[in-house]
């Protein structure tokens, strides 16, 4: 993540303009720091896990029953959400809605801001959402809100987040929940 | 005819063997061939698993759009039909892009600016599609000789724009230019562009791999977007926009989308140090104190200035850029190091190159940058013309 603040003329900051990409392949990228996964790991579970209403926001990749893997991944992202006590609000459409979207239920790329605003969420987590939609939405987030913001990817990871891991799979997802629960352990909870 | 046999995991359906660009761009054995730059995009064409090509015939420009034409007659290209006109073109490679195929097509000059729109609303929907500009400029009256001026105008589509200096680089190029554009994190439009006629027109020696191989096929699975599908229609999200409601969320989403095409570029970075050896070639003396930033055939040209300049004793180094979007700023700045002068060889009228050059190093450097040699419409650029621009600005008043 770059710093916060405009970019050009843009009211939103873009990571990439300040120099941060997508980490290289078996690394991961907290704020500008390149790290290792595991590293990584610990602190988008602390932050989870200390934060107020941390919630998840499942994208149509893990939502919809499209190949086995989504299957998977969907049954461990509610074993993630229990672990660290996480709400999850679903991003199913990508469309934006019109005239008023019900931000208690879902939030959309195109106004995530109203969905983290309406539940006063502090930690998210963006799992499964594709990222093109992902990235619009975390650049959004970034200036409008205080929300820390994690992007779990199965592809190359989201700079706009202020947690990016790359190549998640299941594998790798019960990996986290592991270092969730260790986590949630040394904070006494 | 096309597609001779199905796709498998090993092979595609001419039957080539599938490798990785890797292996092809840096182990596969090469042999010698004698080639113009259209005949070598279809050899590149040939090995990259293209599932779609549109062409309009631009004839007399370049012969590649038929060239990939006979590629899908042979089996090599899974679909190939003629637009009714530029336009369309570029609008049914959106198409095919969007449906997930890997797409190509080639075009030059007018034609590119006839389908100018397209341009800038390809990046926007995050397709992966090549297209190789063989440029001829723009101007009236109408030219076919080589001059870059339709580069100038694509500058800011929010595509990537490489360029290549030869038929070999145009080869290697339009091959790597897949294997970027289709990374997840980059998958935005990519333009290949050459100097029309002094690389589509000319033959050179050409180091080609073996044509039993080919890349692997295209993962639209991995794109940043969903691709169209009978439950996902094309332009899904361009016939629900937010660009049609005028309220502070469809400005603000608008912002942050561009910024995201942007940041695609930007992400391209690594892949195209990878695949092309880095995003500027530097040839010349190390410690010279004057420097030339050229692409394309340019930096040819600018070569031979160097080697002439050399002879005279004067020291010079060549900077080629082999990417103009995303622009090498940093790379540019390490190599300019010492550096007190910079010219910048253009065959356009406009100096695109030079204003890019200014611009990326506007309070960064403090060195005198000198828009030129500058040659158009069709004219070349013999190395005596930059060797006397030297000269007139190192040695004031005394000629060349």
């Amino acid at each position: 993540m770059a710093n916060l603040g405009p970019a050009y003329y843009s009211p939103y900051p873009t990571a990439t303009y300040e120099g941060n990409i997508t980490p290289p392949e078996g690394k991961a990228l907290l704020l500008e720091e390149i790290v290792d996964e595991e590293t990584a790991m610990r602190e988008v579970a602390k932050q989870m896990l200390t934060r107020e209403n941390a919630t998840i926001f499942p994208g149509p990749q893990v939502l919809y029953a499209w190949n086995e893997e989504a299957q998977k991944k969907a049954k461990l992202i509610k074993e993630m959400a229990e672990v660290l006590g996480a709400k999850m609000i679903p991003m199913y459409d990508y469309r934006p809605k019109y005239p008023k979207i019900d931000a208690a239920v879902e939030i959309n790329p195109n106004h995530p801001n109203l969905t983290i605003w309406h539940n006063d969420i502090k930690a998210a987590i963006f799992i499964g959402v594709h990222c093109h939609y992902a990235n619009v939405a975390l650049k959004i987030v970034r200036s409008e809100t205080d929300c820390y913001t994690v992007g779990m990817c199965a592809l190359s990871g989201h700079e706009d987040a202020m947690a990016t891991i790359r190549d998640q799979h299941s594998e790798d997802l019960e990996k986290f929940i592991a270092i969730a629960k260790e986590v949630k352990a040394e904070l006494g909870k | 005819m096309s597609k001779i046999t199905d796709m498998t995991a090993t092979h595609n359906w001419s039957g080539q063997k599938l490798v990785s660009a890797d292996y092809m761009l840096f182990e596969a054995p090469r042999t010698k061939h004698f080639m113009t730059g259209s005949e070598v995009l279809k050899e590149a064409v040939k090995r990259a698993t293209v599932d779609a090509s549109v062409s309009y015939p631009i004839t007399p420009q370049s012969e590649a759009a038929h060239l990939i034409g006979e590629l899908w007659a042979e089996g090599y290209v899974g679909v190939y039909f003629r637009g009714e006109n530029e336009f369309g073109v570029m609008s049914e490679v959106a198409g095919c892009s969007m449906a997930g195929a890997r797409t190509i097509t080639t075009t030059s000059g007018p034609g590119t600016l006839r389908a100018m729109e397209n341009f800038a609303q390809w990046s926007g929907t995050r397709a992966s599609m090549q297209l190789v500009l063989m440029a001829r400029g723009i101007n009236s009256p109408l030219t076919i000789q080589p001059d870059n001026l339709e580069v100038q105008y694509l500058l800011e589509t929010g595509c990537m724009i490489w360029y290549a200096e030869n038929v070999q680089e145009l080869f290697d190029m339009s091959l790597a230019a897949f294997a970027v554009a289709e990374q997840p994190d980059v998958h935005v439009p990519i333009i290949t562009a050459v100097d029309g006629f002094f690389v589509s027109h000319t033959r050179e020696a050409v180091m080609l791999p073996e044509d039993d191989i080919a890349l692997f096929p295209y993962n639209p699975y991995k794109a940043p977007l969903p691709p169209i599908d009978s439950e996902m229609p094309p332009g899904r999200f361009l016939r629900d926009p937010f660009v049609m409601k005028s309220n502070y969320i469809s400005y603000a989403t608008h912002a942050s989308w561009q910024w995201e095409i942007r940041s695609a570029v930007e992400r391209s970075k690594p892949y195209a140090r990878h695949y092309l050896k880095g995003l500027v070639h530097v040839t010349g003396t190390e410690d010279a104190e004057i420097a030339f930033i050229t692409c394309g055939t340019a930096s040819h040209q600018a070569k031979e200035a160097n080697r002439e300049l050399e002879k005279l004793g004067v020291k010079t180094k060549v900077l080629k850029l082999r990417t103009i979007r995303p622009f090498p700023t940093d790379e540019i700045i390490e190599a300019l190091k010492g550096v007190k002068y910079v010219f910048v060889p253009e065959f356009n009228v406009v100096g695109w190159l030079s204003n890019e050059v200014k611009s990326a190093l506007y309070g960064k450097l403090d060195m005198d940058i000198h828009a030129g040699p500058r040659v158009a419409g069709g004219m070349s650029m013999p190395a005596e013309a930059i060797i006397k621009e030297v000269m007139e600005k190192i040695n004031p008043g005394k000629g060349a």
